[in-house]
């Protein structure tokens, strides 16, 4: 048995060691938000946070996860909540399948700099691919949320 | 208030086909199953059509009978329903419909959604708007004349005023009217403005459910392993290693199904989790009967192509005399263009879940074409379609890959041999190596010049495996419909010739976003880029000069297009980009407009080239496309067609070898990525014409501007697509 800690609650599991951490979060847990997109850790549509830092959860096995604090799209955290607050503000995704990769790739970014430059953003989100296009609002909205913390500090 | 009957779009929508008999259902009839309101019996509700109902306690359920992938589709169809309706689009909730033909056509493929449902769903709301304001005269006795509807409540001159789900009990008894109005278009509160997504909630939350987060109870995963090579057969297969794997419960045989949207047959590995089904798929030892098309060899294919081009082929059109034109020119160009197959690569792989019980079926899946899903999964199981339930659950992107149901069919022959619910996932590999590819083409064009430097003549001869080979295995030269967009150039030449060559199809080919305008779109632009350097001319101004004078082209189609449009777009495009005006050292322009899906689309891109490796600044994109619903969608299927322009332009490249695909994923067949975007401006030109597509035509313009640009800046011209075969990305 493994102990997965996935936002905040204790799913005990009962798989192979080396089963990807995304398909024991899809498949065994039940949190489908997380997605498969390309299985080699190329596109980022798995992206969970693990012990704080993004990782694609296709290339971790649980074993590796054991022990450690994942949080998935849909768990809590100041930043995911207010990216996803100027998701919907700027109308972000368009057939949003990768959207909660890229929601946490942003916020894996803005937990370790609250004010990232465009070329920040980038080096951020490079592993993140969306299909559709939404590149350029899911900058805007990262962008609008740095902007909306400094005047709440402010 | 304006009669229904007087507005002249309602000729269009019959001309185009739309069967709107079959859209509105009598009175009073539910939307929904017994099954499906079972929880909600005790709330009275007013059904005036298949896609109203409005509940006692308001809340307004509106059908959305179109497939969402991004396209933002659930959210303009319902919208336009909502605002003849004067609803209050707070109260609304949106509910998908399932496959069945009494919705009308509901293939989302064309980038026709709006176009022909613009005029039914104001129908649909103009009916329950009716019947509503009815109601209240009825309950005041009152004359109709009288009362108003206005934000999801009838208003009486008297200043009286009740709220629509007030009026459920009388509205219901009420006769569907015969004689309907429209809104006055300058009363619109939703259409032509920006409404958010009503799913986007939902997707930025994790809780938006896709094909792939279906799940039922005991459902079971699989995967499959198919051929290599289109059309190969399983000879033997060994699954000894596939069954030790922890997980794997079976392992079958799917047999190939020659229909255009069969499956293609192989090997199934069915688990308790995906990951098994995957992993069982690795272990498989299969020995394949490859067939005829394991001879298919990309290099040797496209040689094959360029020579068909560059030999008379099959006459397409023919306008005037060409070869006087060419005899007497001043000067002649030519060019001969390649373009490789694309894949479609949605981010969410083709999937789907089926439980078949008895002689019934229930499928969930992300596709946009639920009625052929359907008929296909009926004709399988031999079943009728009434027994057959297609569930359309949110699409993780299409791009008219999940038009064609084989994945379906796929989920539906394993979930019959298991006995149980079966969800079949592709892996990418799988999505990249066996989809319905983009054609691949060899086009050659030649233009004579006078003195003035004006077009006198114009050949088009283009070679390329067609969609119709996919329905009719065989043909080996380019439909009808594939000719078109090259017949129909918006260029006043007198002297024009379209010819085709002969073009075998060895994998299944299949539409992919804005289909054949991508080559012809591409081909069109970048030569008329080159005439205008032949000519000495700004590419500007001699586009405008090739298009020609105002007016109406003559097509086979209903809708006739309109090169003031046209013009009007790449003006508007230029002056947005300043076009002419100086840029930055080592910047420049390029420019590209194309006439798909009735919509008119300009754009100017500015580049730059350090070291030999290309950078997109800007896009400047305007788009007339009509009257619009959600001008936000417009926008941002104008910011995500640039970015899928930039992929094809970039990397889009499939090649087989021996028959057998070369690239497996994003990391051989890449995608644009967030630090190489542009900035997109976009501009959309009002307009109270019909309204027309948006989700392909943006796409066609951006690699041929692209391509003009780096001429501008570099002198040198790429023919051939992807860049990155140049080393320029």
């Amino acid at each position: 048995m493994i102990t997965l800690q996935i936002n905040g609650e204790k799913h005990k599991i009962d798989v192979a060691p080396e089963m990807p951490l995304l398909w024991a979060i899809r498949d065994i847990v039940g949190l489908t938000g997380t997605k498969y997109g390309c299985g080699i850790g190329v596109c980022g549509s798995c992206k969970v946070l693990l012990d704080d830092s993004p990782v694609q959860s296709c290339l971790i096995p649980v074993s590796a996860a054991e022990g450690k604090n994942i949080v998935t799209i849909e768990g809590v955290s100041e930043n995911l909540q207010l990216l996803q607050a100027s998701w919907l503000a700027l109308n972000v995704p368009q057939c949003g399948f990768c959207q909660p990769g890229q929601l946490i790739a942003a916020t894996a970014l803005l937990d370790k700099n609250s004010d990232p430059t465009d070329d920040e953003i980038n080096e951020a989100m490079i592993g993140n691919i969306c299909r559709c296009g939404t590149y350029q609002r899911i900058k805007s909205a990262i962008h609008r949320t740095v902007e909306l913390k400094k005047q709440g500090q402010s | 208030m304006n009669p229904i009957r007087n507005i002249s779009r309602r000729t269009f929508v019959k001309s185009v086909g739309l069967a709107s008999g079959g859209l509105i259902l009598a009175c009073n009839t539910s939307v929904f199953s017994d099954k499906e309101t079972a929880g909600e019996k005790e709330l009275a509700s007013f059904n005036p059509n298949l896609f109203v109902q409005l509940n006692a306690d308001g809340s307004l359920i509106l059908i959305a009978s179109r497939s969402e992938m991004g396209n933002g589709v659930r959210t303009s169809l319902t919208s336009i329903i909502a605002d003849e309706m004067d609803a209050d689009w707070t109260k609304v909730i949106v509910k998908q419909a399932v496959g069945d033909v009494k919705y009308g056509d509901q293939n989302t493929d064309g980038s026709r959604s709006v176009l022909y449902l613009y005029e039914p769903m104001r129908k649909m709301g103009a009916m329950a708007r009716a019947m509503l304001i009815a109601a209240a005269a009825q309950s005041w006795k009152v004359p109709v004349a009288e009362c108003t509807a206005e934000n999801h409540h009838v208003l009486h001159k008297s200043g009286k005023k009740i709220a629509y789900g007030d009026l459920v009990e009388i509205a219901k008894t009420l006769k569907v009217p015969t004689e309907l109005t429209y809104k006055n278009p300058k009363d619109f509160k939703y259409i032509g403005k920006k409404l958010r997504g009503v799913d986007i909630e939902e997707y930025a939350n994790g809780s938006a459910i896709f094909g792939l987060d279906k799940r039922l109870p005991n459902m079971k995963f699989a995967a499959m392993q198919r051929c290599p090579v289109a059309f190969g057969t399983v000879k033997s297969f060994d699954k000894t290693a596939a069954l030790k794997i922890p997980g794997v419960i079976d392992v079958i045989e799917i047999p190939r199904i020659e229909k255009p949207f069969g499956t293609l047959g192989g090997i199934a590995v069915i688990a308790s989790n995906t990951w098994a089904a995957f992993k069982g798929k690795e272990a498989l030892k299969i020995e394949w009967n490859y067939g005829d098309n394991a001879s298919y060899d990309s290099e040797k294919y496209m040689k094959l192509l360029t020579e068909n081009v560059h030999k008379q082929g099959k006459v397409g059109k023919d306008v005037g005399n060409v070869n006087k034109a060419f005899k007497n020119a001043h000067k002649i160009v030519e060019s001969t263009y390649q373009l490789p197959h694309l894949a479609h690569a949605p981010m969410e792989v083709p999937n789907a879940v089926a439980w078949v019980q008895g002689d019934s079926c229930e499928v969930w899946a992300p596709t946009q074409d639920p009625q052929t899903a359907r008929k296909e999964v009926s004709d399988y199981l031999g079943t009728p379609e009434e027994k057959v339930t297609i569930n359309v659950t949110f699409l993780g992107g299409g791009f008219g890959r999940k038009s064609k149901p084989d994945y379906v069919v796929e989920a539906v022959v394993i979930s019959k041999a298991m006995k149980a619910p079966v969800q079949v996932v592709w892996t990418r590999e799988d999505d990249i190596k066996h989809g319905y590819y983009h054609t691949v083409s060899s086009q050659y064009l030649k233009a004579s010049l006078d003195k003035k430097g004006n077009v006198t003549g114009w050949l088009n001869r283009f070679a390329l495996p067609s969609i119709a080979s996919t329905f009719s295995p065989g043909v080996d030269y380019p439909a009808g419909f594939e000719i078109s967009s090259a017949a129909n150039v918006p260029f006043d030449i007198k002297n024009m010739k379209v010819e085709v060559g002969q073009s075998p199809a060895y994998v299944r080919i299949g539409w992919l976003r804005s289909v054949i305008n991508i080559p012809h779109g591409f081909s069109q632009n970048v030569f008329a880029d080159e005439l205008a350097v032949a000519a000495g001319k700004d590419p500007l101004e001699f586009r405008l000069n090739l298009i020609g004078k105002d007016r109406m082209e003559e097509t086979e189609d209903p809708i006739k297009y309109n090169t003031a449009r046209l013009k009007n777009v790449l003006k508007m495009a230029a002056k947005n980009a300043n076009w002419g005006k100086p840029l930055p050292e080592g910047h420049a322009y390029g420019l590209s407009v194309h006439y798909s899906f009735y919509s008119y689309v300009a754009s100017v891109v500015e580049i730059s080239m350090i070291d030999n490796k290309l950078k997109v600044h800007n896009v400047y994109t305007v788009i007339d496309c009509g009257q619009t619903v959600n001008r936000d969608t417009i926008k941002a299927q104008m910011e995500g067609a640039a970015i899928f322009g930039m992929s094809l332009a970039f990397y889009g490249k499939i090649t087989a070898k021996n028959g057998a695909i070369e690239q497996s994923n994003y990391s051989d067949y890449k995608m644009i990525r967030m630090n190489q975007i542009p900035k997109v401006h976009v501009e959309i030109v009002e307009s109270t014409e019909i309204p027309t597509g948006v989700g392909e035509p943006g796409v066609p313009v951006i690699a041929p501007a692209i391509v003009n640009a780096i001429f501008k800046l570099t002198g040198k011209r790429y023919y051939n697509l992807p860049l990155s075969d140049y080393g320029l990305v």
